[in-house]
């Protein structure tokens, strides 16, 4: 790895360290298969307090994303991948404005809207 | 600076303006980087949609009584693989080493294609049981959302055929590392919006 490379950024997936090495596909592999288990397990099982699943699912869901962005994609905050994570920073951005800006949108429209019963006397 | 200090901090230590273009594996590295963000913000927008009709079952099936934990988790298993075996394809590429390039880009491709067919046996038996994409809002979100990515492993397949191929004609060229390298971020990426989907849709329902 030239220095020339190494102070104008890296391509994302590429990994200097590791070039030559299936370790990090390794590790990342067993981190990813014990979070998919412990996600299926959360999902199906009865002795996790019922209302708090859906936020275990969803830390388990973020950090297996983690992992895939750290061992298979190669994504760090390291200083010659600044411009790769400040894009994934606001790809991250937009995706959260995306989703949870149309729930929000969507469930309040919802909660206004006048009963379906209610709409039909009215047309009578 | 004198000539000697630059030497010494290499090309970071100059000024912005005074580095040279970055080499075209980076460019075009970040390039495709760009696109999978954006096309990930598509997903975003699928899963909203799907988030916001998830009750909406219009009288049919709900996703908890549609949905089998054990397929999807089969179907999980079989994404993950062919990603673990496309990065250390990738691996065998960086060292030009053709046999082992092969042997994991089939086996990739073959994890692929198994996790497309249990996804297509599923639309088929879903369709066949009366909850098709027309029956209500929350089953044309579903077939919309899981759809869209099945689509994506179906064009991955084929890029992995395409690239194969040029690596067969063209041999290890710069320009077919690069390429096969975008083809790599494409599948990882494609696994890391598999995980909303079994989150989502398929744990979600409860």
């Amino acid at each position: 790895m030239d220095t020339q490379v190494q102070a104008q950024g890296q391509a994302p997936g590429v990994d200097p360290r590791e070039q030559h090495g299936a370790r990090s596909y390794l590790i990342g592999l067993a981190y990813a298969v014990v979070l998919t288990i412990a996600s299926f397990w959360a999902a199906s099982t009865a002795s996790v307090y019922s209302p708090a699943v859906p936020v275990l699912l969803a830390v388990l869901a973020i950090a297996q994303m983690g992992v895939h962005l750290a061992f298979f994609l190669h994504i760090s905050s390291a200083p010659d991948q600044a411009n790769n994570f400040l894009a994934l920073a606001f790809g991250v951005f937009v995706t959260g404005l995306v989703v949870f800006g149309s729930l929000l949108i969507m469930a309040n429209l919802n909660h206004h809207m006048m009963p379906m019963d209610e709409l039909i006397k009215m047309q009578r | 600076m004198s000539t000697g200090e630059q030497a010494l901090t290499g090309i970071a230590g100059l000024p912005l303006a005074l580095r040279g273009p970055a080499p075209v594996r980076v460019v075009a590295g970040f390039g495709f980087w760009l696109f999978l963000l954006s096309d990930i913000i598509i997903f975003a927008a699928l899963f909203a949609a799907y988030a916001v009709l998830s009750r909406s079952t219009a009288g049919g099936q709900s996703a908890a009584e549609l949905f089998d934990k054990r397929h999807v988790f089969l179907e999980t298993m079989c994404l993950l693989a062919s990603s673990v075996t496309c990065g250390l394809g990738s691996l065998a590429l960086l060292r030009t080493d053709a046999r082992a390039l092969y042997r994991w880009m089939a086996i990739t491709w073959v994890l692929g294609a198994c996790f497309l067919t249990m996804e297509g046996r599923e639309f088929a038996s879903m369709v066949a049981a009366g909850a098709g994409p027309s029956h209500s809002a929350f089953l044309s979100a579903f077939f919309t959302l899981v759809g869209t990515h099945g689509l994506h492993v179906t064009l991955g397949l084929a890029w992995l055929v395409v690239m194969l191929l040029q690596v067969a004609t063209l041999g290890f060229q710069p320009v077919v590392g690069r390429r096969f390298f975008c083809f790599a971020l494409f599948w990882h990426a494609l696994d890391i919006v598999w995980i909303g989907v079994f989150t989502i849709v398929y744990l979600g329902a409860r």
